[in-house]
């Protein structure tokens, strides 16, 4: 099991990109609403940006992180901030529209060649951010990639950096917040989300009735209860989300309805 | 007694398959809403995992568990629409929403509980006449839904009617 002296490097790993993810934030919206030209920046992305640090850095720093090596119903808790609340609530702060906001015209240019660069589209692909997200948790939760990471500090790093980040890519490439370089039609990405929706809550009863490797079949039918439910609490948000977008593309444009009785009419 | 006049047959009838659609998903959305809450959550007669369950049987869960709930979600957006576009049509909407939702309760009731084993609707008794309400319902639903679609359409060719003789 890792220990005390491995968490003080994690806390203060994880620690430091947290505090720094908030003050760039924070430096950053105080800079862009001192632009007179542009709308003032919506307080509450600021909020959600906040709240998306906060929720993610608690699955890594702090007594759900330090419970989690022994508990598997802590270690899913901090897995549902991390790797589903957290990326939700941080995707909703739009960070790329920020950035590219603040930043000076030529560097901005920069930001949105990357976004567009073939590396970005590849990752932010719904199939591919699903592959990485769930597939992901398959491979750790039905191998011995689970009880590893408790043994070794580099593993269990970036594991959790993986789950976080898989979860920010698979977010962002179902809801359109930040600018994308590529549009997937709302029906594409829909039946994309049922499967990987699906393939998430399989897995959470795969566990439940076949534990990874060295956790107890008490911790581990309430961690994927937890799992499933918790995702589906988390997925209903961005399932509302996605929909509503759809909603207000889809408005009546230059069309008009009949209100009137036909036989009234004429 | 004043009965209200429907004024936008028109719209109805243009939008006759989506509020057939819409009643279709929030039915199905609905009724997988309920068996979650009730049978799971509330009675806990359903188990989470039933140790006979088969690998397709978990699947077939887990596909239908997340469909219903975008369809859920989406059978309301579609309500929605059809309101601003001025064309719900409650009873055709209704007859979906009792197809649907029987159609996924018959489903349930009989391939995933019975062939592939999910889960059974109760435990540690006499499982027949649960699977006969569960089943009985659920085929009830099927043709209370079929018999509101069919009768919707009356309506609509009644109305169809009206407009003639008005004009």
């Amino acid at each position: 099991m890792l220990h005390n002296s491995a968490d003080a490097v994690t806390n203060f790993l994880f620690g430091s990109l947290a505090m720094l993810a908030l003050v760039f934030y924070s430096v950053s919206v105080f800079r862009t609403n001192r632009q007179k030209h542009l709308r003032t920046w919506p307080p509450v992305r600021t909020v959600f940006w906040m709240l998306g640090v906060l929720f993610s850095a608690s699955a890594v720093i702090g007594p759900i992180a330090e419970d989690s090596h022994e508990n598997f119903v802590m270690h899913m808790i901090g897995h549902v901030f991390l790797g589903m609340l957290g990326p939700l609530l941080l995707a909703l702060a739009a960070p790329m529209t920020l950035l590219l906001r603040v930043l000076p015209v030529q560097h901005a240019r920069r930001v949105s060649r990357l976004l567009k660069s073939r590396l970005a589209s590849f990752y932010t692909h719904p199939i591919v951010a699903s592959i990485l997200n769930v597939g992901g948790l398959w491979l750790l939760y039905t191998t011995d990639l689970y009880m590893l990471m408790q043994h070794h500090l580099w593993l269990h790093v970036l594991i959790h950096i993986h789950v976080f980040v898989a979860g920010y890519l698979f977010t962002i490439s179902l809801l359109y917040i930040d600018p994308v370089s590529r549009r997937f039609s709302y029906v594409y990405r829909t039946i994309i989300f049922i499967v990987a929706l699906a393939g998430h809550g399989i897995l959470s009863k795969y566990i439940y009735a076949y534990p990874p490797n060295g956790v107890p079949i008490e911790q581990a039918q309430v961690g994927a209860m937890l799992m499933y439910y918790g995702g589906d609490a988390v997925d209903v948000v961005i399932i509302i989300l996605l929909f509503r977008k759809w909603f207000q593309a889809t408005r009546p444009r230059g069309e008009r309805f009949t209100t009137q009785l036909p036989s009234l009419s004429r | 007694m004043a009965v209200k006049q429907v004024t936008n047959w028109p719209n109805r009838s243009k939008f006759d398959r989506k509020n057939l659609w819409a009643g279709i998903l929030f039915g199905l959305g609905f009724v997988a809403f309920l068996d979650e809450t009730l049978f799971h959550q509330l009675l806990h007669w359903h188990k989470f995992y039933d140790k006979s369950t088969v690998a397709i049987g978990l699947v077939s869960d887990g596909l239908f568990h997340a469909f219903s709930w975008f369809a859920t979600v989406g059978g309301l957006y579609l309500v929605a629409d059809l309101y601003r576009r001025n064309a719900f049509w409650h009873k055709m909407f209704w007859g979906g929403k009792l197809l649907g939702g029987g159609a996924f309760q018959l489903y349930d009731g009989t391939i995933q509980h019975k062939v592939m084993r999910i889960h059974q609707i109760r435990y540690h008794v006499d499982i027949v006449p649960y699977d006969l309400v569960w089943n009985g319902s659920a085929v009830l639903m099927i043709f209370g839904g079929l018999w509101l679609i069919k009768s919707a359409r009356g309506d609509e060719r009644a109305a169809e009617r009206v407009k003639l003789h008005a004009t």
